[in-house]
């Protein structure tokens, strides 16, 4: 049997999305910085200068813990549900794994949230939090956030095959999300009946966790590491199985 | 040993595929009728083994190019089985899977990953790729300042040297100029020499009596002959009104 190189496979797709990206920009790869730093700039000035009184300390670290981490799903989830039908060459002309095509995307946004992750800890650093042992935790939900955008991109670049408004429910929820992810505001402010409801949404677990882990210096609770868990693996389970029923025919309709 | 076994081939395509409203598809789907189809392809079988080398002629949308879609596993068939065994290399059209923005070395590693090249055979493949194509320093310009015709040279150049051992060809042999072309059908000698199997479609009937034993004629998704080349070729020209010998409608 013919043995594929898998992983110089994914190197090349990975490699392919990045470079075409930013080949063409004189910013280069500071574009995957400025972003999250706009951002940060225009919320840390809306609630601690237009809302003066705010009691959550260095803002723009604080509001950064939760942009990062939304940031890097919104765009991968938005791009691998796009990604079979702008590369229909990649499912009608050649013979590859097609669950690679998303995966790659996934993993090409990837490589930003890394350099992303890397201006988020510079910067709690330098705002005086201290470098403690529940940092490992760090690549764990990071890593457990990855898992739950592949799942979820697996199910809906599938179905945006089929049905192309797909990908406009995606950018709506995304855009929903922005507010249900606790990016401005705090956990404490949530009113304790929804708690249960921010811990399994995948998204605000991760930035809950990664607050905990950076502004608290505390590991996360392990209800919240249990039910991160959980939904990340169920949505990877449910979107390869939808994936794997939806790609027999992905050809006839690309 | 590599083979290729079509037995009785159905495929099926719906109407419309790709942009039906939902209201449509939960009809289709509640009446499990599957919608407005017609048939690309209607029983087919064929074998294709041993240094064997099978060419398909047609008009188009006789479904010649969906048979090799099927052979390639790109596409399911609705009956009937599809048996692939040995490395299956499609060559479907040329530069497709290219990136106008990337350098054409980086279109070539990209393309040889695509193709199944492990990371080492594409770095010991890269220099031969290159030359074949006869790129030169351009190589490492982006794609898109590359003409058509320098773009067609290097995907070939990619795809041939995977070495296959089933390759299926639509179409791609007019690559280039003259002289690349004459380089090319020698490649594909060569390739047929070293006992791979080959899938040839074309419309250059020359070219497919010098490379195939037998020949598919497809009309309307049927077998229509399938035969020795000289026999089905022959049939074919008096069908379409082409005179044997070099024929000035030759080529797509």
């Amino acid at each position: 049997m013919w043995r594929r190189d898998y992983f110089f496979l994914m190197a090349q797709l990975v490699a392919r999305d990045f470079k075409i990206r930013y080949r063409n920009m004189s910013l280069g790869i500071f574009w995957s910085l400025l972003n999250p730093l706009v951002m940060m700039a225009v919320l840390t000035f809306v609630f601690t200068r237009l809302f003066p009184g705010n009691p959550i300390r260095h803002f723009h670290v604080f509001v950064l813990t939760g942009l990062v981490p939304y940031g890097f799903f919104a765009l991968a989830w938005a791009t691998a549900t796009r990604a079979l039908l702008d590369n229909p060459s990649l499912i009608k002309r050649v013979c590859l794994p097609r669950e690679i095509v998303p995966i790659a995307t996934v993993l090409a946004n990837g490589v930003h949230f890394l350099i992303q992750i890397g201006l988020l800890v510079l910067l709690a650093l330098a705002a005086g939090y201290g470098v403690n042992r529940y940092w490992l935790w760090l690549p764990v939900v990071l890593g457990l956030e990855l898992v739950f955008v592949s799942g979820l991109s697996l199910a809906s670049s599938a179905l945006d095959v089929y049905f192309r408004d797909t990908r406009y429910v995606v950018d709506s929820t995304n855009l929903l999300l922005f507010w249900m992810v606790p990016i401005f505001y705090s956990f404490e402010a949530i009113p304790a009946a929804y708690h249960t409801f921010y811990q399994l949404n995948p998204i605000a677990a991760v930035v809950l966790a990664c607050r905990n882990v950076l502004l608290e210096a505390k590991a996360p609770p392990a209800s919240l590491l249990t039910k991160l868990t959980f939904v990340s693996l169920a949505a990877l389970v449910l979107g390869w199985g939808i994936f794997a029923r939806l790609k027999r025919r992905f050809a006839d309709y690309l | 040993m590599a083979h290729v076994r079509l037995s009785h081939v159905t495929k099926t395509f719906t109407r419309h595929a790709g942009r039906r409203l939902a209201r449509q598809f939960l009809a289709d789907w509640r009446r499990r009728s599957g919608g407005d189809r017609y048939t690309a392809l209607e029983d087919v079988s064929f074998t294709l083994g041993q240094g064997e080398s099978l060419g398909v002629v047609g008009p188009n949308g006789a479904g010649k190019s969906t048979l090799l879609s099927l052979v390639a596993g790109l596409t399911a068939p609705d009956s009937g089985q599809v048996e692939v065994s040995g490395r299956l290399v499609p060559l479907l059209e040329l530069g497709s899977g290219y990136h106008p923005d990337l350098t054409g070395a980086e279109n070539v590693r990209l393309n040889a990953a695509v193709m199944g090249f492990t990371r080492r055979r594409a770095r010991e493949l890269f220099d031969r790729v290159v030359e074949f194509s006869g790129i030169g320093e351009s190589i490492h310009e982006p794609l898109r300042t590359y003409s058509s015709g320098m773009v067609m040279r290097l995907a070939f150049s990619t795809s041939i040297h995977v070495d296959p051992e089933i390759l299926l060809i639509d179409e791609v042999l007019a690559v280039g100029d003259q002289a690349f072309r004459a380089k090319c059908m020698e490649k594909v000698f060569e390739v047929q020499r070293n006992g791979t199997l080959l899938l040839c479609v074309s419309h250059d009937l020359d070219v497919l009596e010098r490379l195939c034993d037998r020949v598919i004629w497809l009309a309307g998704g049927q077998v229509a002959s399938y035969d020795r080349a000289p026999a089905v070729l022959e049939a074919y020209r008096q069908h379409v009104g082409v005179k044997s010998g070099p024929s000035p409608v030759a080529g797509p």
